[in-house]
């Protein structure tokens, strides 16, 4: 028993030697992910970063990658052990990083840390935390143009149809609100006499929720149907019942060849190659970066042209450089009202703070700054047309 | 009649039950196991992975102790998992199946989170955490007790209770979770009151205390009148009524330690661990605690080692995961077969099996065909033999039966005049009155 237990001891050391053995002073990027690639949200993510370390030219190595790290201690351990291995950059992908990733940039202050999604680093002023999203409300809005142009096309075609569209979003959290505001604003820009009910499910991702929350807006009479979440549930039960649908995250053109029109997404390669290179020119990071539709960070898939209108393509191309150029402003105070008038100032909840109060004034020019005072989305506001069919959540 | 072809085909093996296994033997089948365990996923990674399989045992390794961190980390989530086996085991013994460990555990973080919110910053630091370790006991065991006045009263079935309590326990997480982020996040983030203290290094204490509640129950459940109470409600509750314990009474006083333990680990991953909750603060190590509490066969020492084992295979998989950026589902197969190799040798500690010998060489093939065509006569004139006294033994039994029928018959007829008599008597009363 003491051989076989001396035995082990030296088969451990040998093992630690050989994994610790690795000094060299190659840049090496860490990146922690809340799930795997089964997840689309994190699958974009993944994707992102390969696409940026093919393009800079960085070997297998020199990226080193966490998947499944819950939003707990875990996710500083996981930092930690990327800043144990040599890199340079750790970046996490989850809201609910945020706070362990700020734990672990206090204690290791030569390492740049950055995290997306999050809302502290403007208010932390740490000098190596940053977060970063990217303008998705200009992806949603070009979105909901060919979702308005499908509602004309469907409305010319057949007098008796209401124009009244469902979204399925997660919760009553600004980054959702946001998000289907603008897809709302996009079809009015086509459609303005559109009206909108939003069912929530209530979790970031849950299938069958999804799918209920989807069949049930459909039987509310909705005629077309976009959604805020990661699932296959809302496209597949619009596929089922025929029902265009306008996804987000990625193409569910495969699966739902029928009813697909066009999904945005966010592209996170240009961050993961501007954090990459600011870091290996020693150049300050942004505390909040926000990438655009003009940067490429905001994405829209290929037009279905089976279930997208006629002339989509060419409309989207039209819009997309009137957003580029700022002629068009999604959140124009001009084209929505909120409690019948016109929203001439707002305050936002841009700081955190323990008791979520508004601290900022958005509205300037005329339109709601989104993503301005920080990089995450802070809209939300209740705007007409669009009644929420369960705010609980 | 019997065919005694049937009886020429000895089968290829046949299991019988080991009575005399020693430790040493059980260890070494168990030594074995590992081993197969380990070169069977060796031979996986190679053929479906197309990963160098040295290498990957080696990572599993430097996963886990691969430096200074990695050893803390380890210990820390081997001590969380211990925390919960420990509390699932009084009830297991008692053949109690409490598999609301999960529930339990984040009802008890949630409480003590509660406390956080509630308290937090307008009071001291020390006073907060043993405010919040009361909540988080107390939380834990209301959870595990409920189950168990149900199971004592009305003799609900407490798989299936337990189990719920677990779906009620998660979704009252989220629902607290909407009401404490206004922002409808429903993320709390790291909070920063109520830390348990920290000594020698952040994960120091709550390995210590873990190995001191390991050996606390390891004393309760075997030197303690309550321990010996739960082994005879667990063994016969008729027993245990018979010599006078209060069976309802041991049933809802072990839940209640159970939940209160469970509770104590919730309270624990919440004040040094995690400082907030989500409804996935758990991860799944309720359940995982019952394959340690089983697998360590309910004794606190041995679960040390089974969450040993079960931690290595996490850890270790986690960083198969990372060294050779892989998704997870390779490194879970690793992690299943390992643990199927490892449960499945139990079953040879506890049976033997026993093959054909005339399989064993082919080469006396057909000298054994001879033995066995030999062997077949005489079976078959045995059983001739054997069927003679079964017809004879037969032909007596049905003669005895016949002769018990007439007794009966008898008896009967003689039942009947006597019962006519009084009748008959009866009746003769009757119309004299």
């Amino acid at each position: 028993m003491k051989k076989f237990i001396l035995a082990l001891v030296a088969c451990l050391m040998l093992f630690c030697l050989t994994a610790c053995g690795s000094g060299d002073e190659e840049f090496k990027l860490g990146v922690i992910l809340l799930h795997d690639e089964a997840s689309t949200y994190d699958l974009n993510f993944l994707n992102a970063v390969n696409a940026a370390a093919k393009e800079l030219g960085l070997s297998e190595s020199q990226v080193i990658i966490k998947r499944n790290i819950p939003e707990s201690i875990k996710c500083k351990e996981a930092a930690d052990e990327l800043v144990d291995a040599g890199c340079k950059v750790v970046f996490a992908d989850s809201f609910g990083h945020e706070t362990y990733l700020l734990e672990a940039a206090k204690a290791h202050k030569n390492v740049q840390f950055c995290h997306a999604t999050g809302t502290m680093a403007h208010t932390e002023k740490l000098d190596n935390f940053h977060n970063a999203f990217a303008s998705i409300y200009e992806g949603r809005y070009l979105a909901g143009v060919a979702a308005g142009l499908k509602l004309q096309e469907m409305m010319a075609k057949d007098s008796t149809v209401v124009p009244k569209i469902g979204y399925v979003g997660a919760f009553t959290y600004a980054e959702v609100i946001s998000g289907y505001t603008s897809f709302y604003l996009g079809v009015k820009s086509i459609v303005p006499e559109v009206k909108m009910d939003v069912q929530f499910t209530g979790s970031w991702y849950d299938e069958t929720e999804e799918k209920n929350a989807a069949a049930a807006l459909i039987d509310n009479g909705c005629v077309l149907i976009s959604q805020h979440a990661d699932s296959m549930g809302a496209p597949s039960i619009c596929e089922e019942r025929n029902v265009p649908n306008v996804a987000y995250n990625g193409s569910t053109a495969t699966a739902c060849p029928n009813t697909f029109i066009v999904s945005s997404s966010i592209n996170w390669a240009p961050y993961f190659k501007y954090i990459v290179t600011c870091s290996k020119e020693n150049k300050p990071i942004d505390t909040d970066w926000v990438g655009t539709i003009a940067t490429g960070s905001v994405v829209l898939t290929d037009v279905n042209t089976k279930a997208a209108a006629a002339g989509t393509v060419e409309k989207l191309e039209a819009v997309k450089a009137d957003l580029v150029s700022g002629k068009v402003k999604v959140f124009d105070i001009n084209t929505f009202t909120s409690a019948g008038a016109k929203l001439t100032e707002f305050m936002a909840d841009v700081d955190t703070d323990a008791a979520y109060t508004p601290d900022t004034q958005v509205i300037k020019d005329g339109y709601f700054s989104e993503s301005t005072f920080r990089s995450a989305p802070y809209f939300n506001v209740e705007v007409d047309g669009i009644t929420m069919l369960n705010a609980k959540y | 009649m019997l065919k005694n072809k049937t009886n020429d085909k000895e089968p290829l093996f046949h299991v019988t039950k080991r009575d005399d296994v020693t430790f040493s033997k059980a260890m070494g089948i168990r030594a074995i196991a590992v081993v197969a365990a380990f070169v069977f996923c060796m031979i996986l990674a190679l053929i479906l992975a197309g990963i160098n399989p040295l290498k990957m045992i080696s990572s599993m390794f430097s996963g886990c102790f691969g430096t200074q961190r990695r050893i803390w980390k380890f210990f820390k989530n081997l001590s969380i998992l211990l925390y919960i086996s420990l509390a699932v085991t009084p009830a297991f013994r008692m053949k109690f199946w409490n598999i609301g460990a999960e529930g339990q555990t984040l009802i008890g973080a949630l409480a003590s989170v509660a406390c956080i919110i509630l308290l937090g910053g307008k009071i001291p630091n020390g006073l907060l955490v043993l405010i919040m370790f009361v909540a988080g006991v107390l939380a834990g065991a209301i959870w595990g007790v409920i189950p168990a006045v149900f199971k004592a009263i009305w003799d609900t079935n407490e798989t299936l209770f337990t189990l719920m309590m677990n779906y009620v326990a998660s979704f009252t997480v989220a629902y607290f979770l909407l009401v404490w982020t206004p922002s409808g996040s429903s993320t709390l983030g790291m909070l920063s009151y109520g830390w348990f203290p920290q000594i020698i290094h952040e994960y120091f204490l709550v390995i210590v205390i873990a190995l001191i509640l390991t050996g606390v129950i390891y004393v309760y459940l075997n030197y303690s009148k309550h321990g010996y109470e739960i082994s005879v409600v667990g063994e016969s509750q008729k027993t245990a009524k018979y010599i006078g314990i209060n069976v309802k009474k041991v049933i809802i006083r072990t839940m209640t330690l159970s939940g209160a333990l469970c509770g104590f680990a919730g309270f624990l991953i919440v004040a040094a661990l995690d400082h907030s909750v989500t409804t996935q603060t758990v991860g799944g190590q309720g359940f995982t605690a019952i394959m340690v509490s089983w697998l360590g066969k309910f004794n606190p020492i041995a679960m040390f080692a089974t969450s040993f084992l079960i931690t290595f295979l996490d850890q270790g998989a986690a960083q198969i995961s990372t060294e050779f950026n892989i998704d997870s589902a390779f490194p879970s197969v690793i992690v299943g077969s390992i643990l199927f190799f490892i449960i499945g040798c139990e079953f040879f500690i506890y049976y033997k099996v026993n093959f054909r010998h005339k399989a064993k060489n082919m080469v006396t093939m057909a000298a054994s065909e001879n033995i066995v065509k030999d062997e077949e006569t005489l079976n078959n004139e045995a059983l001739k033999q054997e069927n003679k006294t079964a017809i004879d033994e037969a032909a007596h039994e049905t003669t005895d039966v016949q002769d018990a029928k007439q007794d009966v018959k008898q008896d009967t007829k003689q039942d009947i005049n006597q019962k006519a008599a009084t009748l008959q008597e009866n009746n003769g009363k009757e119309s004299e009155q």
